[in-house]
């Protein structure tokens, strides 16, 4: 793969600026219970049918940690690479609002239950690493619903009180396209460790996206900006793209940079001061006094470190060493673990390279156009082989077997079956594709003349009489040298 | 029988179980004191045709080995009881009824007590006099213009008025200790996590313990048994094996060492507390055990501590009180900021807010470091302090409160000295220990003092014998004149 170079600036007058980012990734944790009550967490419930007394907050209701998401946060640090910390405490963020029936939220503060990790991207500029600054668990707040009613707001309280965990990034991120790598690669690695769905639409996955520029060369930050709660990779990017251009815009024209904390309006396509810095919540950080300090047992994390599954990082090196796959191909094949799974199930039965190039081709193509994904293929991984193995051993060639997967695709039939029954094996016997060669040679005596002459171009006329007259059936390969021997003589 | 009702609770197991007198009957009785007792205003709820429901099941069939056979019980309104309104003592929550029973309470009721009533409080626990509650001051059954303690103020006037043969009351800074002593009955702090706070409106997290009110040392060892008990639900539970206080209750103490601090020799302490500092001291010598000198060094920055560490936590317990799900709801204001602003300010008393200014100021960016975090570390040398002390003695005698009951509207304009009220029960609670308080004599003016028994984390069981040893020998005996009926 050619190297490119990496070149996200914005050139403004006075000079070239890099664009500084920091994420703060909410990913919803996978578990059946929420972070301190044993309330289902499952979407799309009717309103307020997955609320325990409490995650509404009644007087007297005392959390109880869910050991289930300890494990999943700590799994998730493990797979970041990152250090876990055997002492870890819960604080109380105090804030007002409907949604928030506490009062708080319970989130860690000073003492998070992971530390710093690293994240490993592939750009096409090489790859990169982008550190983790750490990780903590907190509880979702609820939803607030402005648009049921004209003078009342709603309250849904079923997300109340489920496990988050933040992930905050180092501010390593330089463009668009490293933070669209660099979520991918965290949903990714959360998949693998089924910490997380990482289901943005249904909001399992959402960022706080920090923006600052500098000119190249500068050694210090700018100052930055937070664009609060972005659920699409889509939308943070063109949140960055605004903001970066926004903040450029200021500095040229002579104007300061407001720390503050801002909103993407999807519609307008801009971001715009929510509050500033002045305005900031206080909010009045202390340890939860009615949670005593998590302390993790050491056994429990080595535990957990071995149960882990390969994680993409490994199985990619492992699918380019065992697969002889490339680094781009290996890329594609780990991004989920389900493709992965179908890869391996596929390149055990058949040719490992060839397996790759027809997956990422002609199937990915189908799925994405029927907005399928691997998990609920119509072609099974084991019919996917043997359709690779039909093409390998030249049983038909790679134009019919175009034809036979679009049958597959139909019928979900077995290749073999559909190339037996519909007669679609390929042409290989020498002498009947001599025989076929001559007739068509003596049929069209002026084009070999002409031919001989010099036109040499009308070679693929004669390959394309030949596929014609064998239903497509011939092999490519044979007719060719057979056609270039027949017109020397 | 004369009349049931001033008997202790152990008597009165004792006739249940010996059928000299019905559930029902002893019910009738209670109701009855409580009906003639209005003035007292010890009581927010009655649950009277309740009550009298659960005496003739009990009666019909009647299961006596149960530590609790039988006993209508008022309790603190604090506690959380099924479709039984809780209001805290508060607007707030002037027409909540919860749809769960406190852990505590439950417990009772599985150990055969069954609901009379809930018992009037300061708001939210707040207040050393039971003057801060929304349903009015409570009085003392000592005498009608005194107080009777605070905040289980209810709870200590119905024990001494005969309205209850015994209750349970939550003590955060002394709020069983301190009203204990002013009506003459005694009251016990457990160990922090001893008792569940699972459904109990919580005041300040990390110090409030539900605790038992009686009229002697052994009742309290019976509702300690019933109500203690480790549970899942409160992270804060100590899990370990129950205890069964009441019957390894014993009064010999001989060879017992026993702290005497003199830090809690204070200025301007009435010179009868000192004199009974001293006759306590007497008696315990008498019975064989040995006074020892200690030092708790840090006890001058109990009171300090407690007022940023409680109302810090106050500040942000006290936030769900918003009007959005339950409780009070102001109908005025156009915004939801107005609506909390006016819920908030209408549902609460001055007590009550000025704690939760102070608790949010404390928690403030830029003042956190200078009060919430010291405070924190100072917490940690009082507890420290109580540590050593223990490594030399078996348990601390102190007086209970520095003075006698107060009258009504005494210190209503002065917290400070309101608050001074809790100087030797505060330094308990920040390190977490169990303590007594006994009934041990009387002033001048004949209102009941107390002492105050301190016992290392999960000690109760010898602080109890102690104490039963004490009320022995101490020949203290309540005469209160129902004035009131």
């Amino acid at each position: 793969m050619s190297k490119e170079k990496f070149d996200y600036f914005i050139n403004g007058e006075k000079g070239k600026y890099e664009v500084v980012i920091g994420l703060e990734v909410h990913a919803q944790v996978l578990s059946n219970s929420k972070l301190f009550s044993g309330s289902s967490t499952k979407f799309g419930a009717d309103p307020n049918k997955q609320v325990s007394l409490i995650d509404s907050a009644f007087p007297g209701m005392l959390p109880v940690i869910n050991e289930e998401c300890v494990k999943q946060a700590v799994k998730t640090g493990l797979g970041l690479n990152a250090k876990i910390n055997n002492y870890s405490v819960f604080d109380r963020k105090n804030y007002f609002y409907a949604d928030l029936p506490q009062g708080y939220q319970i989130s860690q503060y000073k003492n998070p239950i992971v530390g710093e990790g690293k994240v490993l991207l592939d750009m096409p500029y090489g790859s990169k690493e982008i550190g983790i600054e750490r990780l903590h668990l907190e509880q979702d707040a609820g939803k607030s619903i402005h648009d049921m009613d004209p003078s009342s707001t709603y309250v849904d309280l079923n997300r109340s009180g489920i496990a988050l965990m933040e992930i905050v990034s180092k501010p390593h991120l330089r463009s668009p396209d490293e933070v669209n790598a660099y979520i991918k690669k965290l949903r990714t690695i959360m998949r693998y460790l089924g910490t997380c769905d990482g289901n943005m639409q249904e909001g399992s996955l959402r960022a706080d996206v920090n923006v600052s520029v500098r000119k190249v060369g500068d050694k210090n930050f700018g100052t930055r900006c937070e664009i609060k709660n972005v659920n699409s990779i889509k939308f943070m990017q063109m949140a960055i793209e605004y903001e970066a251009n926004r903040q450029v815009e200021l500095i040229e024209d002579g104007k300061e940079i407001d720390q503050e904390t801002r909103l993407f309006d999807t519609k307008k396509n801009e971001t715009r001061s929510m509050r500033s810095k002045e305005d900031a919540h206080d909010y009045r950080y202390f340890p939860d006094p009615d949670l005593l300090p998590l302390k993790l047992e050491q056994k429990l994390i080595d535990d957990l470190k071995k149960s882990l599954p390969e994680l993409p990082d490994n199985k990619k090196e492992r699918f380019i060493q065992e697969y002889g796959l490339n680094s781009y191909e290996a890329n594609v094949l780990v991004s989920e673990k389900e493709i992965s799974d179908y890869y391996e199930e596929v390149a055990k039965l058949s040719d490992k390279k060839l397996a790759a190039t027809w997956m990422m081709g002609d199937l990915f193509a189908m799925l994405n156009d029927k907005g399928l994904n691997i998990s609920n293929s119509p072609i099974s991984a084991k019919n996917f082989a043997e359709l690779v193995q039909s093409i390998k051993s030249g049983e038909i060639s790679g134009r019919i077997a175009k034809e036979v997967f679009e049958i597959m695709v139909e019928s979900g039939d077995n290749p073999k079956k559909i190339i037996e029954s519909k007669g679609m094996k390929q042409q290989s016997d020498p002498k009947e594709l001599e025989k076929m060669i001559n007739e068509i040679l003596s049929k069209n005596k002026d084009k070999v003349d002409q031919y001989k002459a010099g036109k040499e171009k009308l070679f693929g006329f004669f390959v394309g009489q030949v596929m014609k007259l064998s239903g497509g059936k011939a092999n490519p390969q044979l007719t060719n040298e057979i056609l270039k021997k027949l017109l020397k003589g | 029988m004369s009349n049931i009702t001033n008997q202790s609770l152990s008597e009165i197991l004792e006739s249940i179980k010996s059928k000299k007198i019905s559930s029902l009957e002893l019910t009738q009785a209670y109701i009855k004191n409580i009906e003639n007792a209005k003035k007292l205003n010890a009581f927010v709820t009655t649950t009277f045709d309740q009550a009298l429901e659960n005496a003739k099941k009990f009666d019909n069939k009647p299961n006596n080995e149960q530590l609790l056979s039988g006993v209508p019980l008022a309790v603190k309104d604090l506690f959380c009881t099924e479709n039984v309104k809780t209001t805290a003592g508060s607007n707030i929550l002037n027409n909540f009824v919860p749809s769960y029973e406190s852990t505590v309470t439950k417990n009772l009721w599985n150990n055969g007590a069954f609901l009379l009533g809930k018992l009037n409080c300061d708001e939210f626990a707040m207040g050393s006099s039971n003057e801060t509650s929304f349903f009015g001051n409570v009085i003392n059954p000592i005498g009608d213009h005194l107080v009777p303690g605070g905040s289980s103020g209810g709870s200590s006037s119905a024990l001494a008025a005969d309205l209850t043969p015994a209750t349970i009351g939550t003590d955060t800074g002394g709020s069983i200790r301190q009203p204990a002593s002013f009506t003459g009955t005694v009251g016990l702090k457990p160990t922090y996590g001893l008792c569940s706070r699972w459904g109990i409106v919580a005041f300040a997290s990390s110090l409030d313990q539900a605790g038992p009110m009686t009229k002697t040392v052994n009742d309290c060892s019976i509702m300690l048994e019933a109500m203690s008990g480790f549970d899942e639900k409160d992270s804060t539970s100590i899990n370990k094996k129950k205890e069964t206080y009441s019957k390894n209750l014993k009064d010999n103490i001989k060879g017992l060492k026993i702290g005497i601090p003199k830090e809690y020799r204070v200025d301007n302490m009435p010179k009868e507390i000192d004199q009974l500092w001293e006759k306590g001291k007497k008696i315990l010598k008498n019975l064989g055990a040995k006074l020892i000198d200690i030092s708790l060094p840090h006890t001058k920055y109990a009171l300090p501590t407690y007022y940023i560490v409680a109302p810090a936590e106050a500040s942000s317990n006290l936030a769900r009180y918003d009007g959005v799900r339950y409780g009070y709801r102001s109908q005025k204001g156009k915004d939801l900021i107005e609506m909390y602003e006016n819920t908030r300010s209408e549902g609460f008393g001055d007590e009550v807010k000025r704690r939760i200014l102070i608790g949010t100021y404390v928690l403030s960016s830029g003042y956190y470091d200078a009060y919430y975090l010291k405070a924190q570390k100072v917490r940690q040398l009082i507890k420290k302090d109580f540590d050593d002390s223990f490594t030399k003695v078996d348990a601390i005698l102190t007086p209970s409160t520095p003075s006698s009951a107060f009258k009504i509207g005494e210190k209503t304009n002065d917290p400070v000295s309101m608050y001074l009220n809790d100087i030797f029960t505060v330094p308990v609670n920040l390190a977490g220990l169990p303590a007594l308080s006994l009934p041990a004599g009387l002033d001048k003016q004949g209102y009941p003092l107390g002492l105050q028994l301190i016992g290392k984390a999960l000690d109760e069981q010898k602080i109890l014998n102690i104490g039963y040893a004490f009320e022995k020998n101490c020949g203290y005996k309540n005469e209160i004149k129902k004035w009131w009926s």
